[in-house]
């Protein structure tokens, strides 16, 4: 049964890079089978494709070159996909803003229904998945005979090792029509020298209690010595203090550091169903009941404008 | 444009701390608050300000679901829409099953624009809208945040991983929304009263000559396993030592 199981995995490539998100879904690929996978990578950069090369679970990196796919949109690359699908029983892909976007349209083409959030392989055909924001976790089996479409939960898998040496194949675009109707204008990005949210082992966030997006620096200056990533609840992000790409819960992004610390952050349901994965969650507010507490492994009551300089200088 | 179609589901209310089935097999909702889908109530909330815009001529609504179904819509007519359709199914139906069905509303109504929530806050599976767009070979952008409409085309800002992207869409399109969008409006009293007289059509997935066979079984749902329960600390400095302890820190 396992050596007859193919597996196709979609490349996310952010800037230039191989995304760690695809290497956390080449993690569930390890679950799901030890015959490893075929990463499916389409760009405009080579590097891209060595880089893919090394991931473990990778048998071949399948690289189509072409520029209308250094912005990876999902009505371009679904035709794709779905063509060089055919050949495979599993098809996989992150569960980040890319794969949510791309895949429903690949399993739509396919006639499949998908499974959103693999968070779990329980056997062969049957998958763990969290819903209502992670306040309960189904399990579902799909039936025989149809091909099995799926996005990746990242808080749930590691990275793979990097020492592997893959094949590269090149593929030619198959002779289908793509389409016209959509085009890219530009990506508007913070720029930050801090790791990123998502595969940061370190995470510090910020709530609303920090009241202007100035004071946030204290929270950058302790990230840096930290060498953490900066996050923040989405109150803060709705006042205007930081840019919504920081923002961590249900609506932003769910991570699963070592170490998570939240500052001045009540913990509201939609906040704590995105750091539910983190190692150690620590919540520093002056609001000893706030509901944050009651998920922290260590909590402390303190003003963060006493607290944070103080942590900050311990570090130095 | 003439029509923008925005779909609706009815889910548990937000504010509802849900509770899963003695027998595992589903969450609680008979008894529970049950409203529009939060995402949905945007995604209507967009369309009726294109129209009070003057940019588009006709907002109707659309759901797949039971026979309460029809309380979510009448909301949604007394928000402002023009019209309703209920595909009356009383089972759970699967995102891309949904997706067939509105994919023949789509074909009856030809609406230049549908509006979707970027994902059901009960089963978060965040599909239906990309899997329409597939059917209708329709352009797409998820997760918007900002759209203008121009001339036959769509600019959007998306809520992206990476921060903000801007895409340029060609009608018909199809566009599902995230929460920065706008605040939808309250209903007000005399609009529920108005919207009663509001046409409200059902038909039967039967009409619509769509299988509805599902594709997974759900072996059961559960509880997320607990947290164990934590410490209380004084100061940063029984922070950093209780993190260097743990190798958090150095």
């Amino acid at each position: 049964m396992d050596t007859e199981m193919k597996v196709l995995v979609i490349a996310e490539h952010t800037d230039g890079s191989i995304n760690p998100s695809t290497s956390k879904t080449l993690s569930c690929v390890g679950e799901l089978t030890s015959t490893g996978s075929d990463l499916l990578v389409m760009g405009n950069n080579i590097s891209l494709a060595e880089q893919a090369t090394r991931y473990q679970n990778v048998n071949s990196v399948l690289y189509i070159e072409n520029e209308i796919f250094e912005t990876q949109l999902a009505a371009m690359m679904s035709p794709v996909i779905s063509k060089i699908a055919e050949d495979y029983d599993y098809i996989l892909c992150p569960s980040t803003t890319f794969g949510r976007d791309l895949m429903p349209r690949v399993s739509a083409s396919l006639d499949v229904g998908q499974i959103t959030d693999i968070m779990n392989v329980v056997a062969p055909r049957t998958f763990k998945r969290p819903i209502y924001a992670g306040n309960a976790l189904q399990t579902l089996e799909v039936q025989d005979n149809v091909k099995i479409t799926g996005t990746v939960r990242l808080a749930s898998y590691k990275e793979v090792e990097t020492n592997n040496q893959a094949t590269i194949k090149n593929i030619e675009i198959p002779e289908i029509e793509l389409p016209s109707h959509t085009r890219f204008l530009r990506v508007e990005t913070e720029a930050s020298e801090r790791p990123d949210l998502q595969s940061a082992s370190i995470v510090i966030s910020g709530g609303r209690a920090f009241g202007s997006s100035e004071n946030f620096d204290l929270l950058y200056n302790l990230a840096d010595k930290l060498g953490a990533a900066v996050g923040a609840s989405r109150a803060a992000v709705d006042a205007g203090y930081v840019p919504n790409d920081m923002q961590v819960g249900q609506t932003g992004k769910i991570i699963s550091p070592d170490l998570y610390i939240a500052f001045g952050i009540s913990g509201a349901i939609q906040h704590l169903a995105g750091i539910k994965d983190a190692g150690t969650i620590v919540a520093v507010n002056k609001d000893a009941d706030a509901p944050i507490f009651e998920i922290a492994d260590i909590g402390i009551v303190a003003d963060l404008f006493e607290f944070i300089p103080e942590l900050t200088a311990k570090l130095s | 444009m003439d029509k923008i179609l925005v779909c609706i589901k009815r889910v548990v209310d937000y504010n509802v701390k849900i509770r899963i089935k003695p027998d595992q097999t589903a969450v609680v909702t008979e008894g529970v608050k049950m409203s529009i889908n939060p995402f949905d109530e945007i995604a209507l909330e967009e369309a009726l300000r294109i129209k009070e815009k003057g940019q588009a001529n006709e907002v109707i609504i659309v759901s797949v679901g039971s026979d309460d179904c029809q309380q979510q819509l009448r909301t949604g007519l007394a928000m402002g829409a023009d019209r309703a359709i209920l595909v009356e199914h009383p089972e759970n139906t699967e995102p891309l099953t949904v997706a067939k069905l509105l994919h023949q509303i789509v074909q009856q109504e030809q609406p230049e624009l549908i509006l979707l929530g970027k994902q059901a806050i009960d089963d978060d599976c965040n599909q239906t809208g990309q899997m329409l767009a597939e059917l209708c070979s329709f352009s797409q952008a998820t997760y918007a945040s900002k759209l203008s409409v121009g001339n036959n085309s769509l600019e959007v800002t998306r809520e992206v991983d990476q921060g903000l992207e801007i895409l340029e869409i060609d009608l018909p399109a199809i566009v599902t929304v995230d929460l920065r969008l706008n605040d939808p409006r309250y209903v007000k009293l005399p609009d529920i009263m108005k919207a009663k007289k509001k046409p409200l059509d059902i038909i039967s997935p039967d009409d619509l000559e769509i299988p509805m066979d599902p594709f997974f079984k759900v072996i059961s749902v559960t509880e997320p396993p607990p947290r164990e329960s934590g410490i209380r600390l004084n100061d940063a400095g029984e922070l950093f030592d209780a993190l260097k302890a743990k190798g958090l820190v150095e």
